[in-house]
C-alpha cells in the first residue's frame, strides 16, 4: 500500500506566527517548517545535502585546525548533527576531556574558528596552547 | 500459533478479548546507553552492546517444572569488555569504544561466536562454557605451584570434576585497519565463511579466518571530495543468496549488488528509489529520506528500509517503488524545524521483522515503539517504560494526538520527550518475544499466549 506524501492539516501546527507563511507555502507543513528555519537562520545554505555537510559527517571525531567561514556556525552551514569539538592539539583535547568528565562544557573559544590557510598566520592569530595539567590515560 | 501476529493486533475488534503484550521479564541496565541489540539464530541468546564498549549476553531460561513461570526469562549469561577507547595520533582521530553493531554467527559447535564492531575495528568473540575442571595433575599442585619433578614418585591420571558454570569470552580474531571512515554495518554471509563491513564510503569483504586482508567490494568515494553527494548508511547480505548484498544511502536509495558480476561492485545490479514529487521538496526532504537501516526479510523476497518518518517494504523484484509504506510518526512532519535544531532529525532508527515476516517493528520517541501487521494492516503504538511495564501486566496501546482536542490517555505531540528515543529493537527469530532498548534500559516483552 503505497502512501502518497500528502501532508497533514496545517491547522494542527502550533506555531503562532505561521499563518502568513502557510498561506504563502500552501498546505505543506514541511515547507512551513523550512520557512521557520530560514527565518531563524537566514544564512542557511540552499543545499543541505552538499559535500560540506557530508564531509563533516565523515570527519566525526577528528581534531585539528579545520577552516570554515567565520560568519556562520558550522552546523547551520553544513546542515548536520553538531560537529565534534575541534582541538588545537592533544593537550587541548585532554583538557577538554577532563572538563567534560567534570560535567562542564568544553571551552570553545572563538579563536578556534580562525581561518587558516588563507593567509600567513602571525603569533597573535593562533590560539594559545593550553598546558596539559591533566595526564591522560592515553599517554604512556 | 507461533509467529502469528493475531495476538497483537486484534485489539480493534470489540468481541474478542484484547490481545496483550505481557511484560514477562524486564531487565534494567543502567550502566550505559545501549547501542545495539541482537538475538542469535535460535533466539536463546540476546546480545546487547553499549556506549562503553561492553557486551552483555542474556540467555533464555529453559522450561523448568519447578518454576513454571520462569520459562522464557532472559538472564545474564556473559559480560565482557569488547572495545576500548582509542586515540589514533597519526590521523588525529578519536575512536569511540561504542559498539555499533553485533552480529551472531550460526552455531556450529558448543561455543557461540559473535562479531562486534566499533567505528574502526571488528572483533570475533568466542563465548564458551566451562563446567568441568581437571584435578590431580602430576607436575603442579592444586593451587598451581609447580612440583619438584624429582619428588614425584608415582603418576596419576587427572580426573575431571564438575565446577560452577563459567562462561568465558575470548577474542579470536581482530579485523582492524581496513576502514578509513566509520563502520555502520556488519553482515554475516549465508556461506558462513565471509562477512561484510560497511563504512560511510566503502564496503569490505572479509573471510572470518583471515584478519590481515580484506577485499574492497564497494567504493563510492569520488576522486574529488567536493563532488561527494551521498554516503553509505547501512548494508546487509541476502539471507540465502551468498553473492547478493544491498546497501542504502543518505539520499534514500538502495542498491543491490551481485558479487558474481564483478570484483568491485560499484555498478549496482538493481537500484531502488521511490519517485519524489518535486513540488513537495523542501530543505528537509533529503535529510528525512536518508535511510537509517535496511533489513532483508527472512524469506529473502523482501527488504525493509527505515527513514526518519516511515518504514518501507520493498519487493526485490520491483525497483520503482516500495510495496508498502508505514508511517511511524507522521505528526513530526510539522515539527521538523525544532527537530533539526535539536539534532533529532539525524537520529538513526532501526527496524526489524518478526520470524514469519508478517509483522515489522521500529522505535520512535517518548519511549514509544511501533508494530505493524502486514497481513491485517493494523498497527499499534506501545511504550517501554518502568511505569507502564508491571510484570505480567499488559501493555496498553498508546496514541499521540495531533489535533486540538486531546482525548483522555492520549499524549500531545508537544509533550513528547525527544530524549527518550528507541533506536534499537530486536525480534526473536521464531517466537513472539521482543527486545526493546530504551536509552540505558533493556525491556523484553513476550506474547501472553506463549
Amino acid at each position: 500500500m503505497s502512501q502518497k506524501q500528502e501532508e497533514e492539516n496545517p491547522a494542527e501546527e502550533t506555531g503562532e506566527e505561521k499563518q502568513d507563511t502557510q498561506e504563502k507555502e500552501g498546505i505543506l507543513p514541511e515547507r512551513a517548517e523550512e520557512a521557520k528555519l530560514k527565518a531563524k537562520y537566514p544564512s542557511l545554505g540552499q543545499k543541505p545535502g552538499g559535500s560540506d555537510f557530508l564531509m563533516k559527517r565523515l570527519q566525526k571525531g577528528v581534531w585539528g585546525i579545520i577552516s570554515y567561514p567565520l560568519s556562520l556556525e558550522p552546523k547551520r552551514v553544513l546542515g548536520m548533527k553538531s560537529v565534534e569539538q575541534k582541538y588545537f592539539d592533544s593537550g587541548d583535547y585532554n583538557m577538554a576531556k577532563a572538563k567534560m568528565k567534570n560535567k562542564q562544557l568544553p571551552s570553545a573559544g572563538p579563536d578556534k574558528n580562525l581561518v587558516t590557510g588563507d593567509h600567513i598566520p602571525t603569533p597573535q592569530d593562533l590560539p594559545q596552547r593550553k598546558s596539559s595539567l591533566v595526564t591522560s590515560k592515553l599517554a604512556g | 500459533a507461533l509467529g502469528e501476529p493475531l495476538s497483537w493486533f486484534f485489539w480493534y475488534r470489540d468481541s474478542s478479548p484484547k490481545p496483550h503484550l505481557v511484560n514477562r521479564f524486564c531487565i534494567l541496565l543502567t550502566a550505559d546507553i545501549i547501542s545495539t541489540v541482537e538475538f542469535n539464530y535460535s533466539g536463546d541468546l540476546l546480545a546487547t552492546g553499549d556506549k562503553g564498549g561492553r557486551v552483555v549476553i542474556f540467555q533464555r531460561e529453559q522450561e523448568n517444572k519447578s518454576r513454571p513461570h520462569s520459562r522464557g526469562e532472559y538472564n545474564v549469561y556473559s559480560t565482557f569488555q569488547s572495545h576500548e577507547p582509542e586515540f589514533d595520533y597519526l590521523k588525529s582521530l578519536e575512536i569511540e569504544e561504542k559498539i555499533n553493531k553485533i552480529r551472531w554467527l550460526p552455531q556450529q559447535n558448543a561455543a557461540h561466536f559473535l562479531l562486534s564492531t566499533n567505528d574502526k575495528t571488528i572483533k570475533l568473540w568466542k563465548i564458551s562454557e566451562r563446567d568441568k575442571r581437571a584435578e590431580g595433575y602430576n607436575l603442579k599442585d592444586e593451587d598451581g605451584r609447580l612440583r619438584d619433578p624429582f619428588r614425584i614418585t608415582a603418576l596419576r591420571v587427572p580426573i575431571l570434576k564438575p565446577m560452577d558454570l563459567m562462561v568465558e569470552a575470548s577474542p579470536r580474531r581482530i579485523f582492524a585497519n581496513a576502514h578509513t571512515y566509520h563502520i555502520n554495518s556488519i553482515s554475516v554471509n549465508s556461506d558462513h565463511e565471509t562477512y561484510l563491513s560497511a563504512d560511510d564510503l566503502r564496503i569490505n569483504l572479509w573471510h572470518l579466518e583471515i584478519t590481515d586482508r580484506s577485499f574492497n567490494i564497494v567504493d563510492i568515494k569520488p576522486a574529488n571530495m567536493e563532488e561527494l553527494t551521498e554516503v553509505i548508511t547501512a548494508a546487509e547480505f541476502h539471507p540465502h543468496q551468498c553473492n547478493v548484498f544491498v546497501y542504502s544511502s543518505s539520499k534514500g536509495t538502495i542498491r543491490l549488488c551481485d558479487m558474481r558480476s564483478s570484483a568491485l561492485c560499484d555498478r549496482h545490479s538493481k537500484f531502488f528509489e521511490e519517485p519524489e514529487d518535486p513540488s513537495s521538496r523542501s530543505f528537509f526532504s533529503e535529510i528525512i529520506s536518508s535511510i537509517s537501516d535496511v533489513k532483508f526479510s527472512h524469506s529473502g523476497r523482501y527488504m525493509m528500509t527505515r527513514d526518519y518518518l516511515s518504514v518501507k517494504v520493498w519487493d526485490l523484484n520491483m525497483e520503482s517503488r516500495p510495496v508498502e509504506t508505514h508511517q511511524v510518526h507522521e505528526y513530526l512532519r510539522s515539527k521538523l524545524c525544532s527537530l533539526y535544531e535539536n539534532d533529532c532529525i539525524f537520529d538513526k532508527f532501526e527496524c526489524c521483522w518478526n520470524g514469519s515476516d508478517s509483522a515489522i517493528m521500529t522505535g520512535s520517541y517518548n519511549n514509544f515503539f511501533r508494530m505493524f501487521d502486514r497481513d491485517t494492516r493494523r498497527d499499534v503504538t506501545l511504550e517501554a517504560s518502568r511505569e507502564s511495564s508491571k510484570p505480567r501486566a499488559s501493555l496498553k496501546p498508546r496514541k499521540v494526538c495531533t489535533g486540538g482536542k486531546r482525548k483522555k490517555d492520549e499524549i500531545s505531540v508537544d509533550s513528547l520527550d525527544f530524549n527518550k528515543k528507541i533506536l534499537h529493537t530486536a525480534w526473536h527469530p521464531a517466537d513472539n518475544v521482543i527486545a526493546v532498548a530504551a536509552t540505558n534500559n533493556l525491556y523484553i516483552f513476550q506474547d501472553k499466549i506463549n
